[in-house]
């Protein structure tokens, strides 16, 4: 039996290269829209009014974020 | 590559968001109606207007909830592809599957469980408007550590593999975790502000909910990204094992 397929070589990495570019913008914007459900208008505020705290208001409590 | 990986992440997260919200909609909205009932109970009391509606319950629990538990699913499952990215054949020598699987074991640990044992969540009605900011200060500052404790824990388990094996190694790494996270644990200091009046099994409850919304988040994002990243990274293995 040749069960060459059945012994996969060690898991090629990604180059890091090609990731950082990846991480640096992609990781800034999904941080910033978890900024927005977790904190915004709640300590601090990049907006006036109350509207997306309390759009997001269930959610933030239940994901056991500090809301209000 | 990576761009098919976030890709791929951000879709584990969406699909593992429909399943939390459908859990935080069926266990999490009786609770924060409780919460709610109790705090408007108590402005009556206290002869207190009511306060102006700028979203309605109805939105609150339903279009609100899913939006904050999509947005959040999709941006953590994101930046778990982005890490995956970094791990796959580098932490460890596993495959997809398994890697995505126990990235997402020490997410929730580090990112959800941790935090949640210190400053465990709060329903409406508990918790002083005047003390936000220094809430939300240390519940972030004990999130930044934790993942950073993992981070190092990590470290320390693949440098001490090749000598000692992998068994030993995860050991000495993992008491070294709980260790940093225990003294930090102890050095941060409480916070209690539920009212006297709050039912302990309602509280319990929700807390509960919050834990179970984070398991099923990660649980499902850890096996769903894995297999999705498996038939990107190693279509190979696919058919070996098919």
């Amino acid at each position: 039996m040749t069960d060459t397929t059945f012994a996969p070589a060690r898991p090629v990495p990604v180059p890091i290269g090609e990731l950082l570019p990846w991480a640096v913008f992609a990781g800034l914007i999904l941080v910033l829209a978890i900024y927005f459900i977790s904190a915004e208008e709640g300590a601090i505020a990049l907006f006036n009014g109350m509207y997306v705290h309390e759009f997001v208001h269930d959610g933030r409590h239940l994901l056991g974020f500090p809301c209000h | 590559m990576v761009g098919s990986l976030l890709l791929r992440g951000m879709i584990a997260g969406l699909i593992a968001a429909v399943l939390a919200f459908g859990f935080a909609y069926a266990f999490g909205e009786p609770e924060v109606d409780y919460a709610i009932g109790l705090e408007e109970q108590k402005a009556a009391a206290a002869g207190e207007p009511e306060e102006p509606e700028i979203v309605s319950r109805a939105t609150q629990s339903t279009i609100g909830l899913a939006t904050g538990l999509l947005v959040y699913g999709a941006a953590i499952g994101g930046i778990f592809a982005l890490v995956f990215a970094w791990a796959y054949g580098r932490v460890t020598a596993l495959g997809a599957r398994a890697t995505s699987a126990l990235l997402a074991l020490a997410a929730f640990v580090s990112v959800a469980l941790v935090p949640q044992i210190k400053y465990p969540a709060n329903p409406p009605a508990v918790g002083s408007a005047e003390t936000i900011g220094s809430r939300t200060s240390l519940f972030f500052i004990l999130l930044v550590v934790s993942i950073a404790a993992m981070v190092l824990a990590v470290a320390l388990a693949r440098r001490l593999c090749a000598e000692r094996g992998a068994w030993t190694a995860g050991i000495i790494a993992g008491v070294a975790y709980l260790a940093v996270i225990a003294v930090v644990l102890f050095a941060l200091p409480p916070v209690n502000e539920v009212p006297a009046d709050f039912a302990a099994e309602r509280l319990w409850a929700f807390r509960a909910v919050t834990i179970g919304i984070h398991a099923i988040l990660w649980t499902v994002i850890g096996l769903t990204f894995g297999a999705l990243a498996e038939a990107r990274l190693e279509p190979r293995r696919r058919h070996a094992l098919a």
